[in-house]
């Protein structure tokens, strides 16, 4: 138990380091870059209107004021810091003036709920059908679905959520292909609405799955070959171990242990991939409100969705780490 | 060299496939260096032409012959990821190396720094950078911005292959004859790690060719630029499936799909050719 609480804390003194340098680096990336956010932002409003000088000047003294960029540089990154710890990006541009972390509040959920079910459901079904391939390396069925896996695993989620996206909006129109729900389904704790959520999330989980089991199947599916070779499973299978407690006990339990770390270094591409398939699918998750704060140069909300997406993943990885020592005694008697 | 290369092309199906599918990509990318014409000018062809004998691949809605315009988007697409790949090879050898070799607190401070690069999500950051950078961000910039993010993974992977090597008979030889550090690590050490940095190679291209079109596709990169993401941007800025100009998606995509699986393909063989347990078994020794 000692060992495992020591190895807790040194997770967590390594999630807070990720955390700490991955927002000093945004900080640093947008206050030391040559572009003004002020300047950004007027450029914008007096490209699309004839507003008097003085009315810029006031906008420019407001807006410095506002983003701070008058301070010396640790100034502002302690300023940053502090507003941070207290949840206050400042108001976004795109939805004035609601806080930033207000609409990153509002738009977490849509993207948790089909990060975390894609990702569950990629996992357990490529490791599953992975693991039987392994074992059983003579099945006709699992080797044709290794050839299919190998095939659409390299592919980048753009192309595979947009070739489903003319499948099923085009060629079948069956399932909803944009937003996160349907328009004339009010939102609150109702069947419809849970329904109607769940019928908008099946083709950008379906994208998300398609693309991320394949790696799962073949990297599990190599795991579980080589460890069917080691000796201790020959051991057992001639001290008449049943076969179904060789496959889930021995050979199963030591090939997960990799694919969990595999699983906390895979978390972060599935963010990218999930910002592709919000986008594609017209999703209202983090990933289309980020695209959307860039185009606007919205840049509370930018700050905002990326300090909050560089937590959550880290957190995430944190969480998958934890799981690792309970899986693996090595782990915890390091 | 050559003998291991044919033995691949022999014994292993899937490398023979790799190998067609990347060299038939690369052919027709180094077309693009007899191009007629200027692949970033626009409205120099007739548009919306369907794939003929004048026009290979058919013209976009933006007048541009597809063949051409496909033809350098690859090519630079293709230049992105090699420079991507190499320049995160050599941090990940100098840190796989010094790490597994030195040992104590230096590998202690590698790890740790390593960790934390692994557990950073690139992606938000590279929108960062486009966000402050916008159009100066040329593509070199972000090959360098991705490749100080590409090492992590594969450093890991070069110190356990280091730490083996380490108490090897040969590195002791080599020490008590007096070679430097530098000289052991570059001259003993590296011939062993050099499977696994081409078969990385390859998977970082796969991954900085990806987020390159996932980039580009939401349109945050140099648009003006030709490259595989770009030319699926203009695709669908135009709703090029919308209005039935269907050989501006599916032509790149069949050619998207041909880079990304030979490149995968490779990678696979190779790392089965470095686990020589899976080598003998593939043989039928």
């Amino acid at each position: 138990m000692q060992g495992y609480l020591w190895f807790v804390g040194k997770r967590l003194l390594q999630l807070l380091a990720v955390i700490f340098c991955g927002i000093s680096a945004t900080f640093l990336v947008t206050h030391l870059s040559p572009v003004d956010p002020v300047e950004q932002v007027l450029g914008r409003l007096s490209a699309r209107s004839n507003l008097s000088p003085e009315a810029i000047a006031a906008t420019r003294a407001a807006l410095t004021e506002m983003y701070g960029t008058g301070q010396p540089i640790l100034q502002q990154y302690f300023n940053f810091w502090t507003r941070l710890l207290r949840g206050d990006l400042g108001p976004s541009l795109l939805a004035f003036p609601t806080p930033a972390m207000d609409l990153v509040g509002r738009a977490m959920p849509w993207t948790l709920g089909l990060l975390v079910t894609s990702t569950m459901i990629t996992f357990i079904i490529g490791n599953l059908l992975g693991a039987l391939a392994g074992y059983n390396p003579d099945n006709r069925f699992l080797k044709a679905f290794g050839l299919i896996a190998m095939g659409i695993q390299p592919i980048p989620y753009y192309v595979v959520a947009f070739i489903l996206l003319i499948i099923f909006g085009y060629f079948f129109p069956i399932l909803p292909v944009s937003g996160g729900f349907a328009m004339d389904v009010r939102p609150g704790l109702s069947w419809q609405f849970a329904g109607s959520i769940l019928q908008h999330s099946i083709l950008p989980a379906l994208s998300l799955v398609l693309v991320g089991f394949g790696g799962w199947f073949l990297g599990m599916r190599a795991l579980v070959s080589n460890v069917v070779n080691d000796d201790y499973v020959t051991y057992a299978e001639l001290a008449g171990v049943k076969r179904s407690t060789i496959a889930g006990g021995y050979v199963i339990r030591n090939a997960m242990v990799p694919q969990i770390t595999a699983l906390a270094m895979a978390i972060g591409g599935v963010f990218s991939g999930t910002v592709i398939t919000e986008q594609v699918f017209n999703y209202p998750g983090l990933g289309s409100l980020l695209i959307d704060a860039v185009n606007w140069g919205d840049y509370s909300l930018v700050l905002a969705v990326s300090t909050v997406s560089i937590t959550a993943v880290a957190g995430a990885i944190f969480i998958v780490d934890l799981l690792h020592p309970l899986l693996d005694p090595r782990v915890r008697a390091e | 060299m050559f003998s291991i290369l044919r033995d691949l092309i022999r014994y292993n199906i899937e490398f023979a496939i790799g190998l067609a599918l990347v060299a038939i990509v690369v052919l027709f990318a180094a077309l693009s260096f007899f191009s007629p014409v200027d692949p970033t000018l626009i409205y120099v062809a007739i548009p919306d032409q369907p794939p003929s004998a004048q026009y290979w691949f058919g013209t976009n809605s933006r007048g541009q012959d597809l063949f051409w315009q496909l033809s350098a988007a690859f090519r630079n697409s293709l230049i992105f990821g090699i420079t991507v790949a190499v320049l995160s090879r050599i941090i990940s050898i100098a840190v796989g190396l010094a790490s597994g070799y030195i040992g104590g607190w230096v590998d202690r401070v590698l790890m740790f720094v390593n960790d934390i690069f692994v557990a950073i999500p690139i992606f938000p950051i590279l929108v960062l950078f486009y966000f402050v950078l916008r159009n100066n961000m040329d593509s070199f910039t972000l090959a360098l911005i991705m490749a100080c993010f590409g090492w992590p993974f594969d450093a890991r992977l070069i110190r356990s292959v280091a730490l083996g090597l380490k108490h090897r008979e040969f590195t002791r030889h080599a020490v008590f004859a007096g070679m430097s550090t530098r000289k052991v690590l570059l001259e003993e050490h590296l011939p062993y790690v050099m499977p696994i940095v081409f078969s990385t190679f390859m998977n970082n291209m796969l991954w900085s060719i990806g987020l390159e079109v996932t980039l580009a596709v939401l349109g945050f990169t140099n648009l003006n630029n030709p490259t595989i993401g770009t030319v699926l941007y203009w695709a669908n800025s135009h709703s090029a499936m919308v209005v039935g100009v269907w050989w501006w998606i599916l032509i790149p995509v069949i050619l998207i799909v041909m880079t990304f699986l030979g490149l995968f393909l490779l990678a696979i063989s190779m790392n089965e050719y470095i686990d020589p347990r899976s080598r003998l078994r593939r043989m039928g020794a």
